[in-house]
């Protein structure tokens, strides 16, 4: 499946994605978004690659292992509680800290926002495992 | 507390048997016994203070909440029962480990031996209904192991199955009527309950509780119609049958009977159910008995037939009777543990036990034969053995009895006058009479195995010599444990001549008679014998458990066909057909159908996806159905976003679009549709999700027009900004409020992806 | 509209059902999305319908007064995910029965066992 539309397409498409997927992800959690959708556009930018080029060749591009990414993902998602343990509080609950604060602009972190990247690499990484294998046969 | 410890240490010694035999070589069963002799001597020295009426108690908490304990309850009845149970385990462990010598994995055998006594002795002292129920299993599980010690030999499985089946319904019978029992008293304590015998008597579960006790009892101890596992029992080595089936596991049933007897006895029920059963056991054993040829058959019928006796004089109940009951308890336990010790001597010295096959053997043995005749003459009831109390008392209990004593009196005439002949059979066939060509000239047994038997008989002989001095404080405490009103009698071997003494003579001449025509005598009961009771209980035993297995294989050919479709089927069937008569005897439902407020553009999007349903349905082209599925993916997104669920369009649009490209990749691989079902098929699987579809129409219609109570969401729309700093809600109770849930989700969609990708690896190795 | 839905929904379980009972390995799986599509939708429509009105909070006075329910959508968001993940396994499954089996027919399995 040679196309030459398709591979332009992907090529200019795939770093479009990625910046979209992340966007995605930070204005989740006020806007429509999040780390489930998110992560599909991360996974759906490598698959629309690997239709153009196949498996090999985009498996050469990346710079991670979708095993790992998935287990990264879950590492965070499961770190991300932590540190509620350290302020006194359940595992999981959510904990925010103010890094830059203005009276137009505050940016405020806290662990779910972090929750949410695991989320995010987790979804991606298990649908990325999931299509090269089975694209690859 | 020395009860317990005394169990713990046995219980202790039997777990090690296996493992020190080897080291202990042949002096091993001398060093087995030193245990159940140590228990002995410790029972035999509590004797004076339990006469004096008391008794000694233990409790270690097991299950408080429930009433449970291991409770300990040692009064008369229970000291003259250990006494059996561990004198005559003393010599069996000396019998047994001479006697096993030959065989192989007799340390294990000395352990199962030890552990069924540990499991008898702890039922004749539990204080708690469960206590007592735990070690009554218990023998019904070592027994199992010590009938089948044979194990390669087919019929010593199947004789050992038999009795683990019969007794285990029956222990899980007697654990209903237990429960049922400590209903009223709300309590598991023998103390409590026997302190308080009315209350179950005043209950209306007292016909429950006795029929359950009672099967419990009977199947133990081998009552018409279960007594056939019994004989059946006799493929186990013959310690075993000196053992379980003189004082032990066939006595736990008469323990508990006995034991109870306080509590459920006096009732019309009671005293009708234990005669006509014991009776009917006590001739139905002695009847059977005479055809055979087997020597530990023999001795395995006569044992029903004491049995049935022991339960006959428990349900008869009078003073007399419950002296006979005991009296006989002891005359059996020692003249039937003599018997089968020594027929397990005849065997090891003759290779035989068929008394046809036997004769003259009392010039090469004639200590032992002098020992196995007095233990006969026990069983015939004649002075000056202990037999011969116990006879006496029993045709008194029978005179005296209250009700249906003419009944009473003739089975046991009878049944007696079968004794006498077997013991005048036994005892010229086997020692006088034709000598027939023995292998090897038989011998004088060792020591080892004639002590037991020796000492056993000198019991019986003193005993019977000095009822009063001897017998009677062994036994009296007893009696008034299991009847507290009642007396001891005191026990004398001359009573004067009386209507008893001349039927104790004329039972030995009937005897006499019967054996001098034995020739025709027993062929004839023979042949009346295949005529009127063909069907053996054995047999019919086996063709009922066939029949079961038959049954519940037949039930999960039909339950377990294989077919996911018929699974699934009868799950949808049946679950829809129970919705629809709810919904059909409920009150009737308003479904407000409500046809106006409906969006042209939403009407069309519906219609497209019920037609995207049916065209992949039907459609014989798998990409059509899978574009048909896209379709479907589309239109449902559509709706999200027509009524507010944004995050979850676009999670839809994404994931729907994936879908397809993933099925499409499988698709590739697969084979073209084929036709598989026939139209019928197709027609009845229409019908059934018809069945479902409609249901569920119901349902949203309901469920639409139901209002809940304050939905827990409101919480979540308050606090998602005030408190998660998060203006899309949904996003936050994903990723704050329901953190744990989506973690869980996301490890199992990692799980799934680990499952795909290690599949596709592993078909890539092929 | 929620006669049509519900409407839609019993169409869509029931063609859920009939796929299900399909002998063809492929149309099972089918069934299966189309189980995973009629349980979202009935969530989503039993939670109620509202119109206009998604979970997004703007800081404005009384504006959860006839918002739309978030917590059914975070159920079924979760749930569409998790049917991507089990799909995928089914589907794989499928693909290996059929390369070790050379069958697409259920019920050769059961008889060949």
């Amino acid at each position: 499946m040679e196309s030459i539309i398709l591979q332009i397409a992907a090529r200019h498409m795939r770093p479009l994605l990625l910046v979209l997927s992340l966007i995605v992800l930070y204005r989740g959690h006020n806007e429509p978004g999040g780390g489930f959708i998110g992560g599909l556009m991360f996974g759906a930018a490598y698959i629309l690659y690997a239709m153009a080029f196949g498996v090999k060749k985009t498996q050469k591009t990346l710079f991670f292992n979708p095993i790992n990414l998935t287990a990264l993902g879950l590492l965070v998602a499961l770190a991300s509680g932590i540190p509620a343990i350290f302020a006194g509080d359940l595992f999981m609950t959510g904990e925010w800290y103010t890094f830059f604060e203005h009276t137009a602009f505050e940016l405020k972190l806290g662990t779910p926002l972090l929750f949410d990247v695991g989320v995010y690499f987790a979804v991606a990484g298990m649908l990325m495992m999931v299509m090269f294998s089975l694209m690859e046969e | 507390m020395t009860t317990g410890l005394f169990l713990i240490v046995l219980l202790g010694v039997s777990a090690l048997a296996p493992f020190i035999r080897k080291y202990l070589k042949n002096s091993a069963g001398w060093i087995y016994a030193i245990w159940p002799f140590t228990g002995f001597l410790y029972y035999l020295s509590l004797l004076p203070q339990i006469n004096q009426g008391h008794v000694l108690m233990e409790s270690y908490t097991w299950l408080p909440a429930l009433g449970i304990n291991f409770s300990f309850y040692v009064d008369g009845f229970s000291v003259l029962f250990s006494l059996l149970v561990l004198g005559i385990g003393t010599f069996i462990m000396i019998y047994a480990g001479y006697y096993m010598r030959p065989y192989p994995m007799k340390g294990r055998f000395m352990g199962y031996l030890l552990l069924f006594m540990t499991a008898m002795q702890g039922i004749v002292v539990s204080g708690n209904l469960i206590t007592m129920f735990v070690f009554w299993e218990l023998t019904s599980v070592s027994s199992y192991l010590l009938i089948g010690y044979y194990h390669e030999k087919p019929e010593a499985r199947a004789s050992a199955l038999q009795a683990l089946l019969i007794t285990g319904f029956g222990g899980l019978a007697l654990l209903g009527g237990f429960v049922l029992l400590a209903i009223p008293y709300e309590s598991y304590e023998l103390s409590y309950i026997l302190s308080n015998p009315d209350l179950i008597k005043n209950s209306n579960l007292y016909l429950p509780a006795f029929i359950l006790v009672a099967i419990g009892a009977f199947t133990k101890s081998a009552q018409f119609p279960f007594h056939f596992w019994l004989p059946g029992a006799m493929t186990a080595p013959s310690p075993v049958s000196a053992f379980l089936h003189s004082a032990t596991m066939v006595k736990a049933g008469v323990f508990l009977l006995a034991r109870l007897n306080p509590v459920l006895g006096g009732t019309e029920l009671w005293s009708y159910t234990l005669t006509i059963v014991g009776a009917t056991t006590m001739f139905t054993g002695a009847w059977l008995s005479i055809t055979q040829v087997d020597l530990k058959r023999i001795l395995a019928y006569t044992t029903v037939s004491a049995l049935g006796t022991l339960v006959l004089l428990i349900g008869t109940g009078t003073e007399y009777a419950i002296n006979a009951a005991i009296i006989f308890l002891l005359v059996h336990a020692l003249y039937k543990g003599t018997l089968f010790m020594m027929a397990g001597n005849i065997e090891k010295k003759t290779g035989t036990r068929d008394i046809n096959q036997l004769g003259g053997l009392f010039k090469y043995m004639p200590f032992a034969a002098v020992v196995m005749i007095l233990a006969l003459v026990s069983m015939a009831g004649v002075p000056p053995m202990l037999g011969f109390l116990g006879k006496e008392l029993i045709y008194e209990a029978s005179v005296a009895a209250p009700k249906a004593h003419l009944f009473i009196l003739t089975l046991g005439f009878l049944t007696n006058v079968i004794l006498v002949f077997l013991s005048l059979r036994l005892t010229i066939d086997i020692f006088w009479g034709k000598e027939p060509e023995y292998a090897k000239t038989p011998a004088e047994p060792n020591l080892a195995l004639v002590i037991g038997p020796f000492f056993l008989v000198l019991a019986s002989f003193i005993l019977g010599l000095f009822p009063s001095a001897m017998a009677n404080p062994l036994t009296s405490s007893a009696i008034t444990s299991i009847s507290p009103e009642l007396d001891a009698i005191i026990l004398k071997l001359w009573h004067g001549f009386n209507l008893v003494l001349a039927l104790s003579v004329f039972t030995l001449l009937s005897g006499l008679f019967v054996f001098k025509y034995r020739h025709k005598i027993i062929p004839a009961i023979d042949r009346f014998n295949i005529k009127y009771f063909r069907r053996e209980f054995t047999r019919l035993f086996f063709q009922m458990i066939d029949a079961f297995l038959i049954f519940t294989k037949l039930k999960t050919k039909t339950l377990q066909h294989g077919y996911h479709r018929y699974y699934l089927m009868t799950l949808f069937v049946i679950a829809s057909v129970l919705v629809w008569i709810m919904i059909w005897r409920a009150d009737p439902i308003i479904l407000e159908l409500n046809f106006s407020d409906m969006p042209l553009n939403l009407v069309a999007v519906v219609i497209l996806i019920i037609a995207a349903a049916i065209s992949s349905i039907v459609s014989n082209s798998r990409v059509v159905a899978l574009i048909s599925l896209g379709v479907i993916g589309f239109g449902i997104t559509i709706i999200f976003i027509a009524y507010s669920g944004v995050d979850l369009a676009i999670t839809m649009i994404m994931v729907e679009t994936l879908l397809v490209i993933l099925a499409m990749t499988v698709v590739y691989h697969l084979p073209k549709y084929q036709n598989f079902s026939s139209t019928g098929a197709r027609m009845r699987d229409a019908l059934v999700a018809t069945l479902v579809g409609s249901f569920f129409i119901v349902l949203v219609l309901q469920a639409g027009t139901s209002t809940l109570d304050a939905p827990i969401s409101e919480f979540f729309k308050e606090a998602s900004y005030t408190q998660a700093f998060g203006r899309n809600i949904v996003n936050v109770i994903l990723v704050d409020f329901r953190a744990l849930d989506t973690l869980g989700e996301i490890t199992v969609i990692s799980i799934a992806a680990l499952g795909i990708y290690a599949m596709i690896q592993l078909s890539k190795k092929q | 509209m929620l006669v049509l839905l519900a409407v839609l929904i019993g169409v869509l379980y029931g063609s859920a059902v009939y796929l299900l009972l399909r002998r063809n390995i492929f149309k099972l799986i089918l069934g299966l999305i189309f189980l995973g599509h009629a349980t979202n939708l009935l969530l989503f429509v039993a939670s109620g319908l509202t119109s206009g009105k998604p979970a997004f909070l703007r800081g404005l006075e009384d504006e959860t007064i006839g918002m739309s329910d978030p917590l059914p959508q975070a159920l079924i968001l979760t749930a569409i995910v998790i049917g991507l993940g089990v799909t995928a396994f089914a589907l794989t499954l499928v693909y290996r029965f059929y390369k070790v089996t050379k069958t697409v027919d259920f019920d050769e399995l059961s008889e060949n066992e």
